[in-house]
């Protein structure tokens, strides 16, 4: 479903055809995954593959519906939106997947703090990212310790915790 | 024994000083959670699923019901001060309670919220226990038919009945369901689109979803608003002591809101959202200074807040006692059922007594709690508000990834975090509701796998749905439920509909 991202708020008309595709492709994927079961439908009559058939089915209808809509009427305007936030929380998730194994939870978790910060406005890393990795710090250590929770941890973990 | 004794026994299960605790812990992060504009009670259970694996289930469940209480609380404090609803079933308090906060009145408001809050959580809770006892006698003789027909029922009003556009709620619904049949079929082990990826197997976690789309989500959206959000806060003038006026204007709305909110609630027809637009809409029609409404009428402020506890505690009983969540809530709170091997229903009565009623009998030491927190404590709450939106969104999500982060730290997780969120962004933007999504990924197995018993039962007769009075009865409300707003909304009177949008709680 990553493709959403492909839209832009301004074109109504265009966004509900966007949608419709994405509709049309997720419900096309669950046919042909439902047609490809075995068909075991046992007394019921109905087996594992035909839940996917349905609901892949609706979904095309569904798809059908929003161009029927895109062509009549489009869909109600999006306010402008600010790319450059979204991109910013985004690439923290992203910079957290990716360093949470090397890194360890602390860091990771405190680069997408200061990069959610940022998106809002507060720009300055040299003070979010402190603030990010001792919370997160923190965090790991009530989580960690008390808790049970086994998190990830790196070599500032092991460096203030011990292993 | 009678109910009355069975509550008896419930409380002392809820005053032992373990389970008080968890109760204060509950009622404390629910009303933050309701504070806090962006982060609703069905976030915060998702988010604190995980973090209770180890602790005692009863504690833990007591502990979620106590969030999902505050939570209604806590959300008309935003309304008032702020104009922000703190959570989505307090949207209409904001039409009224604001006003009175310009107007220098937003200590009697923020009282009669409270103390409605109070009148209406009590109530509720006592209709929930002697309620809950029939529906549970009734429920040992549905069937799977009848089963399938209520989550119809659930699927339609969380999905189509309400909000501004049929096509949207359904698009919501089935892209829930169609998350809900990635995995093992739960009936014939069968891995169905799972392409072979072996975190898929287990199918997508209610939580990873719900935590995505609500938090995630939101933070995106909120960010990416061009216009900044109209957050001047109002203080609290004076003091938050109601005249005797405000009392006498105050009683029948909250008596009214619970009778609008338990029901609404109880049925599977839609969270507490709706019961709080449909307690405003009667409040406006009894009002005695009808002139009054827009600009500040302490009644439109007391129904409301009322209707929505009531419809809160109306929620525990198709869940505790058919296993049926009717909310976004509801569903994560099942999620939480099930996370300690229980499964709510009408066994769970016979099972779990202790842990049913000591349940119910905590929510009525909860609802006192929270009479005090709401009351007394109130400017303390405020000072929440005071929290800068950078860091207070930052702290979400560095706790919406922790719970993943905690259950399962693989990449592909935490891939379907990030996608999930990017796509409750585009679904906030264009309008399309979440909590169908999310109350889909849970009914949706559910549901099929009820559907296919009925119909092995019935060796592939498809009329075995209709075949009974209850089954046939409840399929015709759902067809109705789907039907006539279609009609409404086609005939230009959708705009009412649209106002009553189901969201999150």
């Amino acid at each position: 479903m990553s493709g959403f991202q492909s839209e832009t708020g301004r074109r109504p008309r265009g966004a509900a055809f966007i949608i419709a595709a994405l509709l049309a492709g997720l419900g096309g994927l669950l046919i042909w995954q439902g047609r490809s079961i075995p068909e075991k439908g046992g007394y019921a009559g109905i087996g594992s593959g035909d839940a996917p058939v349905f609901i892949g089915g609706v979904l095309l209808l569904l798809a059908v519906a929003h161009v029927f809509i895109g062509i009549r009427h489009g869909m109600a305007a999006v306010p402008r939106q600010h790319p450059v936030p979204v991109l910013l929380i985004v690439a923290g998730l992203a910079l957290q997947l990716i360093l949470l194994k090397p890194l360890g939870f602390s860091i990771a978790s405190g680069l997408l703090f200061a990069c959610t910060a940022a998106a809002f406005g507060k720009r300055n890393v040299a003070i979010s990212l402190p603030i990010g990795i001792a919370f997160a710090l923190v965090i790991y250590g009530v989580f960690d310790g008390l808790l049970k929770l086994s998190l990830p941890g790196g070599f500032l973990e092991s460096l203030i915790f011990g292993s | 024994m009678t109910t009355f004794d069975f509550l008896l026994q419930g409380l002392t299960v809820a005053l032992d000083p373990m389970i008080l605790m968890y109760a204060l812990i509950g009622v404390t992060l629910g009303t933050a959670v309701g504070v806090l504009p962006g982060i609703g009670p069905a976030l915060t259970v998702a988010l604190l699923l995980p973090v209770t694996y180890g602790l005692d289930p009863a504690g833990s469940i007591i502990m979620f019901a106590g969030i999902y209480y505050g939570g209604m609380y806590g959300g008309s404090t935003t309304s008032i001060l702020l104009n922000t609803p703190g959570e989505s079933a307090s949207i209409v308090t904001a039409l009224e309670g604001n006003k009175m906060a310009r107007a220098g009145r937003g200590g009697p408001a923020l009282a009669t919220a409270a103390i409605g809050s109070f009148v209406a959580g009590l109530l509720a809770t006592l209709a929930l226990a002697f309620l809950a006892p029939h529906v549970v006698k009734l429920a040992l003789i549905f069937g799977p038919r009848e089963y399938f027909a209520l989550m119809m029922l659930a699927f339609v009003t969380v999905s189509a009945a309400f909000g501004e556009s049929t096509m949207k709620g359904l698009t919501s619904l089935f892209v829930g369901l169609a998350l809900a049949v990635i995995g093992i079929d739960g009936l014939t082990g069968q891995a169905r689109l799972s392409f072979g990826v072996p975190q898929l197997l287990d199918g997508i976690e209610v939580t990873t979803l719900a935590v995505a789309m609500f938090a995630v989500g939101e933070a995106l959206f909120v960010a990416a608003q061009t216009r900044g959000l109209d957050d001047r806060i109002h203080a609290i003038k004076g003091s938050v002591a109601m005249t005797r006026e405000d009392w006498s204007r105050s009683w029948r709305p909250w008596l009214r809101g619970t009778a609008i909110g338990f029901p609404i609630g109880a049925m599977p027809a839609g969270g507490a959202d709706i019961a709080s637009f449909l307690s405003y809409g009667a409040e406006k029609r009894f009002a005695r200074h009808p002139e009054e409404f827009g600009h500040g009428a302490i009644e439109g402020v007391a129904g409301p807040e009322a209707a929505n506890n009531a419809a809160a505690a109306g929620t525990l009983v198709p869940l505790l006692t058919l296993g049926l969540p009717t909310t976004a809530t509801a569903a994560i709170m099942l999620a939480g059922f099930q996370q300690f091997g229980l499964q709510p229903g009408p066994l769970l009565f016979v099972t779990a007594p202790t842990l049913v009623w000591g349940l119910i009998a905590s929510l009525l030491i909860a609802n006192i709690m929270l009479l005090v927190l709401n009351l007394p404590l109130i400017r303390l709450w405020v000072k929440l508000l005071m929290i800068p939106r950078p860091w207070l969104y930052a702290g979400i999500l560095l706790f919406a990834t922790l719970g993943t982060i905690g259950v399962n730290p693989s990449p592909v997780e935490l891939s379907m975090l990030m996608i999930f969120g990017v796509m409750g962004y585009f679904m906030r933007l264009h309008g399309y509701p979440i909590a169908p999504v999310v109350v889909g990924l849970i009914l949706g197995p559910m549901a099929e796998q009820q559907l296919r018993r009925a119909l092995s039962i019935s060796q592939g007769d498809w009329t075995t749905l209709v075949s009974t009075p209850v089954s046939a009865g409840i399929l015709a409300v759902a067809l109705l439920a789907l039907v006539v707003p279609m009609i409404l909304r086609w005939r230009g009177k959708g705009a009412v509909l649209s106002q009553i949008a189901g969201d999150e709680d």
